[in-house]
């Protein structure tokens, strides 16, 4: 049996659905878009007056419903499956676009060089327990106008797994749609194997910037998923209580699968946010709040009775080193979100309110992400009926170390995590130098960027993507770009 | 009597009680405290007293924002008479987002807090583009521009505010705050900001500083 967790009842969930419907059809949305708004009208919203609000009916959102794909799948940079997002199917991946990385010698945030984004990419494909990497951080030692742009070209080059990521501006959505055309070699291909998931956010509350409508506008087009960002503040721009808050999260992601499935139905959507209790006394927006987990884990509910592939930023922390807070906050978020059966869980690496990323927390991370799928596996009978000649076997032996039975299922029984987890006895521990767990982390970090890994991708889509990149670059004031070591 | 009603506002003010405020405001208008005094010394002295509180910890955003409310109800008495004895705000902030920016929570919080301290605050909204800024603090004679970023892609922006009121010759009419997640000091410097302020309590003491013996 597959552990499940629930917060929310069917009745709830009728509810809190029949209010957002309530809400779209009466208060309705906010648009700063007209070409999204000219969309939603010719298919038959109202627009109030003063021509900003929109206004959807139950008929619309349900045709919205009935298009949307009740899952999906990524495709690596070679076109290979790497996940499936659908069902109680649980994936992780990186928290994304952090502003700062820490410093693995002085432990001290600072801005980060495409040296440490080539370290991060090298690290994520020996992160077994992390399906799909994602535009972790931005570096800046390119012009910031293509900050968002190029972590992406970094990403695409030096790690084959698929990129959650997300476009700053329009511009910005253009390059990145045209390297990752580069990478599929057509608009064909890219749409039958998406490499990317791309984020779109509304505005809290009940908003649609220009920007971010035309995100999800374009990626429809383009066939690259989108998953909705809602980032509703609990007792700031959304109702203090935990279910008013699912309920504008209900009504801002309803808004935007809208907008996706009359661009074009059936395009790939994730149904996911990064809502948050907003912490009063610090003005900042906890991720590692247990209220913020659980608005995460009930909107996944929402969107499973929708039958609509889920996303969460939850397994993050807001602390600010590698200390027991990052550990009790990303484990308690991955744990509730593995459970909860969220199809891609956003936040591994990430600390300070997803201003940060560590490599180290990555690594520490993963081991988290790789205990959450042991346990999803359950609590399975394995040849255990009947026992009795396992148990005289024990009895006769003193021991089942090298049982048949033993050798046979040890491995899909037990999880054995890295050496980044401390299992060492007192004595074998003080032995081995006595290390604490940011050096056994650094300690992995080399051993796996000084592997021998293949080059991604084919010289001639490397050289693609680079003159892409590079033309960019120029627009923007740079002669070339940084050297890649 | 005159120092009995003052510091009775002082003291409703920090409950967020709007309606007595109202009321002492116009029973010291009636008993002809100066406007100034009834202002600095009442309306001001309170909200001082609920920014300390507030740096301090002591009470949180939405008793800032009820004492906020509060601070205008009495406000609005005042307001004609400072317009008809010609006394200026004790500071003017032209204050948004920059232009391909969308987040606005953080300048919202600073515009709200700004007020609060008793400065006029002419809030631009979000995407606000250098004209804009520099247009807007010409227009209203602003003693101080504050731009909030959260993006990294929209910081530069804040630099082209800057160089375009260089550009014009007004650079020196106005003090220049930044704020937002990505920026820095450091950063602040480079652009020829004069602060950056990592939170509402700084961006309030920022200002403070700048408008001193105005
Ligand atoms: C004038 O003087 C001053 C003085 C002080 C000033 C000041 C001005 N301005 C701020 N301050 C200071 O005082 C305030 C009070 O203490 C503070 O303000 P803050 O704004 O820092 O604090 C607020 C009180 C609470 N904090 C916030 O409101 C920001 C929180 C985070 C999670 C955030 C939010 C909420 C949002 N987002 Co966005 N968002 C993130 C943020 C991550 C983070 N933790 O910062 C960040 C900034 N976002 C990011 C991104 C990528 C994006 N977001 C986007 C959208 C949104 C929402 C609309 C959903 C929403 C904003 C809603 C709104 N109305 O503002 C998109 C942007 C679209 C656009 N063009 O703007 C989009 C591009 C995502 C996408 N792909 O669509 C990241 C930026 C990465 C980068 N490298 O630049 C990000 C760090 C999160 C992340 N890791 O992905 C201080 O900074």
């Amino acid at each position: 049996m597959r552990p499940k967790l629930k917060f929310l009842d069917d009745e709830l969930i009728h509810k809190i659905t029949n209010e957002a419907y309530e809400l779209l059809e009466n208060v309705g949305i906010e648009i700063h878009n007209k070409s999204v708004i000219s969309l939603l009208t010719d298919h038959g919203a109202k627009l109030s007056s003063d021509g900003k609000r929109v206004f959807l009916s139950h008929d619309l959102i349900q045709k919205a419903l009935d298009s949307t794909p009740s899952s999906f799948k990524l495709y690596d940079t070679n076109g290979n499956e790497t996940a499936d997002l659908g069902g109680y199917n649980v994936h992780y991946t990186p928290g994304s676009c952090a502003i700062y990385f820490l410093d693995s010698e002085s432990d001290e945030p600072r801005h980060a060089k495409t040296s440490d984004y080539l370290r991060y990419a090298k690290l994520m494909r020996k992160m077994e327990y992390i399906a799909t990497q994602s535009t972790a951080f931005i570096t800046n030692d390119v012009a910031e106008q293509i900050s968002d742009s190029y972590r992406l070209y970094l990403s695409l080059l030096h790690c084959e797994k698929p990129i959650v990521t997300g476009a700053f501006t329009d511009n910005g959505f253009e390059v990145m749609k045209n390297l990752q055309l580069a990478v599929r070699g057509s608009a064909e291909a890219l749409a039958s194997k998406p490499v990317s998931v791309f984020s779109a956010c509304p505005t809290a509350p009940l908003k649609w910037s220009d920007i971010s409508s035309q995100n999800v506008v374009d990626c429809a087009n383009a066939g690259i998923p989108v998953e909705f960002v809602a980032m509703p503040l609990t007792g700031f721009v959304a109702p203090i209580t935990l279910t008013g808050t699912l309920v504008q999260h209900t009504v801002e992601t309803l808004s935007g699968l809208v907008i996706s499935q009359l661009t074009k139905p059936g395009a790939p959507v994730l149904w996911g946010g990064s809502p948050a209790v907003f912490d009063i006394r610090y003005e900042t927006t906890p991720m590692g709040d247990i209220g913020t987990m659980m608005i995460d884990c009930g909107y996944n509910e929402i969107g499973k009775h929708f039958k609509i592939p889920t996303q969460a930023y939850i397994g993050l922390s807001d602390a600010k080193h590698l200390d027991a807070q990052a550990g009790f906050e990303t484990s308690m978020g991955a744990t509730l979100a593995a459970l909860a059966g969220i199809n891609n869980i956003s936040g591994a690496g990430m600390l300070d309110f997803e201003n940060l990323f560590s490599l180290e927390k990555l690594v520490l991370d993963n081991q988290i992400c790789g205990m959450t799928h042991r346990m999803l596996k359950g609590i399975e009978p394995k040849e255990d009926f009947p026992s009795k000649s396992l148990f005289e076997e024990l009895i006769s032996e003193g021991h089942l170390l090298i049982a048949d039975h033993t050798r046979k299922h040890i491995h899909d029984e037990i999880h054995f995590p890295s050496a980044v987890i401390d299992r060492a006895n007192r004595s074998r521990y003080r032995e081995e130098g006595g290390v604490t767990l940011k050096q056994r982390a650094r300690k992995e970090i080399e051993q796996h960027i000084a592997e021998e890994m293949d080059e991604c991708l084919t010289p001639e889509i490397r050289k693609e993507l680079e003159n892409i990149m590079l033309t960019e670059a120029k627009k923007n004031g740079m002669d070339s770009l940084p050297k890649i070591i | 009597m005159t120092n009995d009603i003052l510091t009775q506002l002082t003291q409703v003010l920090q409950t967020g009680d709007a309606t007595a405020v109202s009321d002492l405001t116009k029973l010291a208008i009636d008993q002809s405290i100066g406007t100034k005094i009834i202002l600095d010394d009442g309306l001001i002295a309170g909200m001082n007293i609920v920014g300390e509180r507030f740096k301090k910890h002591e009470i949180f955003l939405p008793d800032l924002l009820f004492s906020a409310k509060a601070f205008y109800a009495g406000l609005e008495h005042l307001k004609p008479l400072l317009l008809k004895e010609k006394i200026a705000s004790p500071g003017k902030v032209v204050i948004g987002t920059v232009q391909g920016d969308q987040h606005d929570i953080g300048k919202n919080l600073v515009g709200i807090m700004l007020e609060g301290a008793g400065f006029e605050v002419v809030d631009l909204g979000k995407d606000v583009s250098p004209e804009q800024f520099v247009d807007a603090a010409v227009e209203t004679n602003a003693d101080v521009i504050g731009m909030s970023a959260l993006l990294t892609t929209t910081m530069p922006v804040m630099k082209k505010v800057i160089d375009l009121a260089t550009e014009r010759k007004i650079k020196d009419q106005f003090k220049y705050i930044v704020g937002g997640a990505p920026l820095s000091d450091k950063f602040a410097k480079e652009i020829g900001a004069d602060a950056y302020c990592f939170d509402t309590v700084s961006a309030v003491e920022c200002v403070k500083g700048f408008v001193k013996g105005k």
